[in-house]
């Protein structure tokens, strides 16, 4: 078994281009429990990558928000990114706890993939933009043809994830994650809220009730024609429409953190709240 | 906290003082030494295989493929056992690795040592095991028909407890069916230990445990050796809590370096300790209160069934407990209880803090809140209406002699103002982090519960402590076997020690069973009382000895002599003399201290069965999102009898920790278990409080009524703060949603009630 330490992209991605198959370190906090389960025994080739300048940190590129993918949970969760894209500093914070949040990477939320990872449904609403990259070139993807199933993504073999674009959007956003308990917990069913004031349209992604992040199109729809976007107002009755379309648009399973049911039921309570929170219900 | 005053820790503290714990800053510094930090620079690494399956036949065992593997010094099966194939607490019926039937899902049955662990990991995939799958069972309530799937049968014990007048009815009477999920102790060092081979012939282990005699007594039999040839030493404890009463590793270690004959460490894993110690019981209890219409409690019946799983551990005692206590310290003239525990596929389940006390609070305080509301009367007056007092009798028919202060905790804890500040910060509510409600979608309940248990062993057990005391120098050092698993026992003795001889400077021997006898388990809230008690008696001869020597020596009247802050004194005026120069000589004394007599209980349940009892309150308040079923415990008050607060500063943190989980089975702690299989075998997904879970502890008061026969009238304190705290929390939670939540713990699905759901 053979550990690289890549000290820039370029040393990534040749030794990627050796090791197509190689296993891709970032913070570990997926990849090494898989490891300790014995789930990945065959280990040949590792790559570690959390110390790849270029993979770090965020920056504002005129109307692109452009994320590392080594971006880790902590430098989220502060003011200034929440300042940008509160729903992904608020999904950030419910990530396991300080210790997973310090080394715990985006890029690693993706290359895992799982239905409950807390990053990928404010990604699918804020429409981000996975960018790939390997030692022959570059290429881009939306999150929800990159998300290709449980645990399943559209990565190839010697290509890294880069970076994650996400363009600029004027609006309130919100993020919410049901756990049984109050803190450090894996979801139950998650969703965030994004209001594109300028396009006047409101998105939606949902999480942990589909094998991949949920863009519920009728609800947003819903929604999105609803608001009185004057007087930042919706009725009551669009806000319960709009939770049925959601609650509705959700294809969770019975498992041992929750059952189908209470994941839709929930998934239709978050919707109307979060909207009440966007948007101020007008009384009748 | 208004009215208790935690002195600030004193550098040699004595009874009644608060005492830092020396191994408190290592632990939270990170360099206190657990027993998973062993270290041999020889030594191999050994490993478990367990069994994939609930219930199965093992029709062959082939370990040429793991002995053929570079690095692999022993693989050993049953067959590699010199001694007894059976151990276990009660009953020896456990094997130590299974011949030829598996019982529940990671029964060990073949152990590996290599040269690393990696090599072991290898070595334990290639072991080929032909197991002939048969159908686990699994429901406690088919157990006693079903077919026996152990020799012993299905029946672990059955308690019928027949009390007062069988014909007695009640104008009012409530009845219920309640429910109990089944518990981890959620201690946080695995099971982990590091066994040498002596050159007797014997072995030694250092491993991390709550009785090291029983531990090595009942791994004698199984090697096959002399007790005095296996000698078991205390090492770095990260917690226990019930889960390190049975064997785990101890025998597979000592067996993997006998036939080594190298040092074997072994670790279990997070996924692996799950499967490696017992559980909490999950219970279903029915109940009948009658009462009159004044609402005095006039007749209980109950029938209480636990889960005992595969093997039997301390389900006799846990199920004895249960029944015993399982109306509560109310005085209740008629009682007509029935309890069992049964053997099922299900995970072994043992000895877990409330031991049998915990379930039947949750199902007696529901039952009182319903009665109440029957009755139409206020809770907590129902509840002070029919508490016990000192000189009452209990179901069993013992009358409690020692102090009983059950009105005085319930009024103190209700009583207490609530310090509640308002927060409109969303993380404070239900849902934390995940930001899931505003305030308005909150409601808010408030209850109370009380509980109590037996301090101690009980029915008949022969129970005691051995402590060794040696003064030398002025320096007492004192040898006990007593476990110190964080219950505060390493502060205690030397609090003693100072309070009996006058001494500063007390060293603690490690606690081992070469050098010293038992000193019982650290369990059944017993420590304080057995092993300081035998602290106690140890100091008390070597100062009755040394006081009669300096009689002796210089010609003064004993009668007159005594120890004060390092000096012989003469009442009588001119002699005084100072220790360290009394006790050039060394002086020592060798004790055993028994508690008083316990007797079993007849045919009937009926028998003075117990030493003492220990009473404690909680009144918890709780907030609600109850369109999603989350909740927030927002405040626990607590009062608590404690005899005498011996270390005012561990008190506070036994109340807090036992508190803590109580909580988490009132709201989040289970072990899923299906067909016979774990289903959150990992922190990942068996839940337990995170500071945002659990509110700080209020404490109300502190009783101090001292118990006749305990050492300084205190009494154990470990176990009341994980009892009654469930049984409030529920409580608090039905009157925020106004549902009746018969089960612990209680699931957001049980608060949202969806039509189509199906858990
Ligand atoms: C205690 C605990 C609590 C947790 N709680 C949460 C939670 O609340 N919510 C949540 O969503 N997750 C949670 N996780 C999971 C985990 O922390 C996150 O998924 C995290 O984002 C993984 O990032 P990482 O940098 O540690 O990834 P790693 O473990 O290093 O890698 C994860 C996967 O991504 C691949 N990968 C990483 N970086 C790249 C890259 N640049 N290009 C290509 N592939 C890459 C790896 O090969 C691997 O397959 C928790 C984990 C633990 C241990």
């Amino acid at each position: 078994m053979s550990i690289t330490i890549a000290r820039s992209l370029d040393h990534a991605l040749t030794t990627l281009h050796e090791n197509p198959d190689a296993l891709i370190l970032a913070g570990g906090t997926d990849l090494m429990v898989q490891i300790n389960r014995g789930y990945l025994n065959e280990l040949s080739t590792v790559i570690a990558v959390n110390r790849i300048p270029e993979l770090q940190g965020w920056k504002q590129q005129d109307d692109t928000l452009v994320l590392g993918a080594g971006l880790t949970y902590a430098e989220m969760e502060k003011s200034d990114f929440a300042a940008v894209a509160p729903a992904l500093a608020q999904a950030a914070r419910t990530v396991g706890s300080p210790q997973i949040r310090n080394a715990g990477t985006l890029g690693g939320n993706l290359g895992t993939a799982s239905p409950a990872g807390d990053t990928l449904p404010v990604l699918a609403a804020l429409d981000a933009v996975i960018c790939l990259r390997s030692a022959q070139g570059a290429r881009r993807l939306p999150i929800l043809e990159f998300i290709t199933g449980v645990k399943n993504n559209a990565r190839q073999p010697g290509e890294l994830i880069e970076e994650v674009h996400i363009p600029a959007a004027q609006g309130h956003q919100e993020f919410c994650k049901i756990g049984p308990r109050n803190a450090m917990v894996i979801s139950v069913a998650s969703l965030a809220l994004i209001v594109d004031q300028q396009n006047k349209k409101v998105r939606l992604g949902l999480g942990t009730v589909g094998p991949v992040p949920l863009r519920p199109a009728e609800a947003e729809e819903h929604l999105s024609t609803n608001v009185n976007w004057a007087a930042n107002t919706v009725s009551a009755a669009t806000l319960d429409q709009f939770s049925t379309l959601a609650a509705a648009a959700a294809r969770p399973i019975d498992d041992h953190r929750g059952t189908a049911a209470y994941r839709r039921h929930a998934i239709g309570v978050m919707a109307r709240r979060t909207a009440a929170r966007a948007f101020t219900e007008e009384t009748a | 906290m208004t009215d208790i005053q935690i002195t600030s820790p004193v550098s040699a503290p004595r009874i009644g003082e608060s005492a830092p714990r020396p191994d408190g800053v290592p632990k939270v510094t990170g360099t206190f030494t657990f027993s998973s930090d062993l270290w041999h620079n020889n030594m191999l690494w050994g490993g478990t295989l367990r069994s994939p399956h609930p219930s199965a036949n093992i029709k062959s065992i082939d370990i040429s493929g793991a002995l053929a593997i570079n690095g692999v010094s022993a693989v050993l099966t049953h067959t590699d056992v010199p001694g007894s194939l059976l151990y276990g607490l009660e009953h020896a019926d456990q094997p130590v690795l299974a011949a030829d039937v598996v019982r529940y899902e990671g029964e060990s049955v073949a152990i590996v040592a290599a040269d690393h662990p990696e090599t072991v990991r290898r070595a334990l995939a290639a072991i080929v095991v032909d197991y002939q799958v048969t159908a686990p069972l699994v429901d406690p309530e088919a157990a006693e028909q079903a077919e026996p799937i152990h020799p012993d049968g299905n029946l672990i014990r059955r308690l019928r407890l027949r009390h007062g007048d069988q014909n007695i009815q009640g104008e009012i009477q409530v009845e219920g069916t309640y429910e109990v999920g089944m518990q981890d102790q959620a201690f946080l060092g695995p099971e982990s230990g590091l066994a040498l081979p002596s050159e007797d012939g014997g072995v030694e282990l250092f491993v991390s445990t709550q009785w090291l005699h029983s531990d090595r007594d009942q791994v004698a039999v199984c090697l096959g050796l002399p007790p005095e040839k296996v000698r078991f030493t205390l090492s770095g404890v990260g917690g226990a809590f019930g889960a390190r009463e049975d064997l785990s590793l101890h025998a597979h270690l000592c067996l993997l370096a006998l036939h080594t004959g190298r040092p074997v460490k072994m670790v279990y894993s997070r996924e692996e300790s799950f499967h490696g110690h017992v559980h909490r019981h999950p219970a279903r209890m029915w109940y009948r209160h009658h009462a009159d219409t004044d609402g005095n409690l006039l007749r209980v019946e109950a029938r209480l069934i636990l889960d005992g799983g595969a093997y039997a551990s301390s389900s006799g005692a846990v199920i004895s407990n249960a029944t015993c206590f399982a109306a509560g310290p109310y005085l209740i003239p008629s009682a007509d209880i029935d309890g069992a525990v049964v053997r099922t596929n299900n995970p072994p389940c043992g000895a877990m803090r409330g031991f049998g006390a915990v379930q039947t609070c949750v199902g007696h305080e529901a039952q009182m809140d319903k009665l109440a509301a029957a009755l139409g009367m206020d809770p907590v007056e129902l509840r002070l209406k029919n508490a016990l007092k000192s000189g009452d009798k209990l179901l069993t028919g013992q009358t409690i002699t020692g102090a009983a202060p059950v009105a005085e905790v319930i009024k103190s804890c209700v009583d207490h103002p609530s310090t509640l500040i308002p927060s409109d910060d969303m993380m404070s509510l239900p849902g934390g982090a995940g930001r899931t409600a505003d305030p308005h979608h909150i409601v808010r309940g408030q209850a109370m519960a009380v509980g109590f248990k037996n301090l101690l062993f009980s029915e008949g057990f022969d129970d005691y402590s051995s402590a060794i005391c040696h003064l030398v120098d002025g320096v007492a050092t004192i040898t006990c076997a007593c476990a110190e698993v964080g219950q505060g026992f390493v502060t205690l003795a030397q609090q003693i020690t100072r309070e009996v001889l006058g001494v500063e400077e007390v060293i603690l021997a490690p606690a081992a069973t070469a050098t010293v006898g038992s000193a019982g388990s650290t369990s059944a809230s017993r420590q304080t009382w057995m092993s300081g008690g035998a602290v106690q008696k140890a100091c008390e001869a070597v100062r009755q000895q040394l006081l009669e020597r300096i009689a002796d020596q210089h010609q003064v009247n004993l009668d007159d002599l005594v120890l004060v802050d390092g000096q012989i004194v003469s009442l009588s005026g001119n002699f005084s003399l100072d220790l360290a120069t009394a006790t050039t000589e060394p002086l020592e004394a060798d004790i055993e201290y028994h508690h008083a007599p316990t007797y079993p209980v007849d045919e009937n349940g009926q028998g003075d069965a117990h030493v003492s009892f220990a009473f404690a309150a909680h009144r918890a308040v709780v907030d609600v999102d109850p369109e999603l079923g989350l909740v927030k415990v927002v405040e626990l008050t607590t009062s608590q009898d404690v005899g005498r607060l011996l270390n005012p500063l561990q008190a506070v943190g036994q109340l807090e920790g036992g508190a803590s989980q109580g909580v988490g089975l009132a709201v989040m702690e289970e072990v899923l278990v299906t067909e016979g299989r774990i289903r959150n075998a990992s922190f990942t997904d068996y839940l337990i409080p995170t500071a945002l879970d659990m509110p700080p502890v209020e404490i109300a008061a502190f009783i101090e009524q001292p118990e006749p026969g305990a050492p300084f009238g205190a009494k154990g304190i470990g176990e009341p703060p994980s009892i009654s705290s469930t049984a409030a929390v529920v409580a608090a939670l039905r009157d925020a949603t106004k549902r009746e939540l018969p089960r612990v713990p209680v699931r957001p699905t049980d608060i949202v009630q969806l039509e189509d759901d199906t858990p």
